[in-house]
């Protein structure tokens, strides 16, 4: 129970930052524009998560603190709660609701399908975040859907890199970007060691 | 009898159907009261509200050029002078009225030049009496999808066109804006090619709708939204309209403008608002007003074909295909 409590608690907090947005917004804090300052703040919260979430394994790994494991759930959790609240707060605010013009906006504009995609691998992995879905899947057929996580590291930040093309504003992208890759790269390195380990 | 057509441009409502600012600007007030009792929220707010600081007084009178004054609400001044695009002060939309305050603008002077009989330099105080200040309450749509009514003070450009005299040959009119490495920050980033270059062409230079802006809400323009002087160009996306201008120049060939340079597919020549033209990235169908009362809720507008100044200007581009020619 204490685990149950502990894994709330780190939901609770990474939750914190698209509460903050939403209320933000809703308290008029964001200047003359909302509607944008909201949708973006809400995508840059989610990549700042997806980060966080990933970040988790090499930090258990390099401190041995093996409690980190089970914070993976709860933080994973977050991320697709912001990409959620991030395409929610679009649907609503800048499409108003209107089904057909969603559609073909998602459809038309690639960094949009992108995200949509992104938003969609993250549903996948929040379905089956319980303990009975990893027997009910197989461990091996549940791990291979759950590393779909890399897919939304690189889509994300293709998704950020679109929406800044046209004004060449791409320090933040950069940053997100060489975080991410340094991340992926290494649990590559670590694969590609393992695996002479275990030649050798 | 008056017969009222399209061309009348827009039709006066009652007076006390406008609703007065005081009340409007109080709605930001009540929508922070209700949305949360959280205290900061108030002390926030008010600190937006103080950058409505004074500047010195630029009155004009009601302009009565056809479709110079549009009736509806007013952008908030807060958030006109607030949310601004002006790269030269920095990316951000809340940079440049943090960083502006370091722009220099007296003394200003204004070089007409090129293919004109009477080129010279204009001091900023002959400019200022060249002709009779007016208000003029424009639409203004940003490219991004944003728009805003704002009520600027200035004259035609046309009339330093007349006194410049453009010759025969002249077909376009080129504007360089301050590009000053030592004031404007913004110059760090190679986002565009500095100076900020923007033309037109002399048609749509001498239409009575272009405005050379001096002020804003009744005083002179603050430094975030182009001081001393500036252009507005309501049909066309914000960017076409320059701010901080130190060059006119007369040309017998289509001026290089900044954002074409920079993403030709992306931003035209004319730019003309036009919803039927989508920006390869977003729609340009609707726009979000800003500030309007509905707040983050508000739905977006339908975009008009010229910005809605088309029984004005439609004439100048009969012909035309504007898919190609955007």
């Amino acid at each position: 129970m204490r685990g149950a409590a502990a894994s709330g608690l780190v939901w609770a907090v990474a939750m914190l930052p698209g509460a903050y947005w939403w209320w933000a917004a809703l308290a008029d804090q964001l200047g003359a524009n909302p509607a944008e300052a909201l949708i973006r703040g809400l995508g840059v919260s989610t990549l700042q998560l997806l980060c966080a979430a990933l970040l988790i394994t090499p930090l258990r790994v390099v401190t041995g603190w093996t409690t980190l494991a089970r914070w993976r759930r709860p933080v994973g959790l977050a991320v697709f709660a912001h990409a959620l609240l991030h395409a929610v707060a679009y649907a609503w605010l800048d499409q108003s609701w209107d089904m057909a013009a969603l559609i073909r906006d998602v459809w038309d504009r690639p960094f949009i399908t992108v995200g949509m995609a992104a938003t969609l691998f993250l549903l996948a992995m929040a379905l089956t975040s319980w303990n009975g879905a990893v027997r009910a899947l197989g461990a091996r057929r549940w791990q291979t859907l759950h590393r779909s996580v890399y897919a939304v590291a690189v889509l994300a930040v293709l998704h950020f890199f679109w929406m800044r093309t046209g004004k060449n504003h791409f320090g933040e992208v950069w940053f997100y970007g060489l975080l991410l890759a340094a991340l992926l790269g290494w649990r590559v390195w670590r694969w590609w060691r393992q695996r002479q380990h275990r030649i050798s | 009898m008056i017969i009222r057509t399209q061309t009348d441009g827009f039709i006066h409502p009652l007076g006390s159907e406008i609703t007065p600012q005081a009340a409007y600007l109080d709605r930001r007030r009540w929508l922070a009261h209700s949305a949360l009792t959280l205290g900061s929220a108030w002390g926030l707010a008010a600190s937006r509200d103080a950058q409505a600081a004074v500047g010195a007084p630029l009155k004009g009178a009601r302009s009565a050029v056809s479709g110079a004054i549009a009736l509806e609400a007013l952008t908030p001044r807060e958030d006109v002078t607030s949310y601004n695009n002006f790269y030269e002060f920095g990316l951000d939309k809340s940079d440049p009225a943090r960083n502006a305050h370091t722009l220099k603008t007296t003394p200003w002077t204004v070089s007409v030049e090129g293919l004109v009989s009477k080129p010279r330099t204009w001091g900023l105080e002959e400019l200022l009496k060249l002709a009779p200040m007016e208000e003029r309450i424009y639409r203004l749509r940003c490219v991004e999808g944003w728009s805003m009514v704002v009520p600027w003070v200035g004259y035609s450009l046309s009339a330093l066109i007349r006194a410049a005299q453009p010759l025969g040959s002249a077909r376009y009119v080129e504007f360089v804006t301050q590009a000053d490495p030592a004031t404007m920050p913004g110059l760090r980033n190679n986002v565009l090619q500095w100076p900020y270059l923007e033309g037109l062409r002399l048609d749509e230079a001498q239409h009575p709708l272009t405005l050379l802006t001096f002020g804003v809400y009744g005083e002179e323009l603050p430094k975030q939204n182009g001081a001393p002087l500036r252009l507005v160009v309501p049909w066309k996306y914000g960017f076409k309209s320059g701010k901080s201008i130190v060059k006119i120049r007369f040309t017998d060939r289509e001026p290089r403008t900044s954002w074409n340079v920079a993403a030709p597919t992306e931003y035209g020549f004319f730019a003309n608002v036009n919803p039927g033209v989508t920006h390869p990235r977003w729609s340009q169908a609707t726009e979000r007003r800003i500030g309007e009362s509905a707040g983050l809720f508000a739905k977006r507008r339908n975009t008009e074909l010229f910005n809605g100044y088309g029984p004005q200007v439609a004439s100048m581009y009969a012909g035309m295909d504007l898919r190609r020619f955007f």
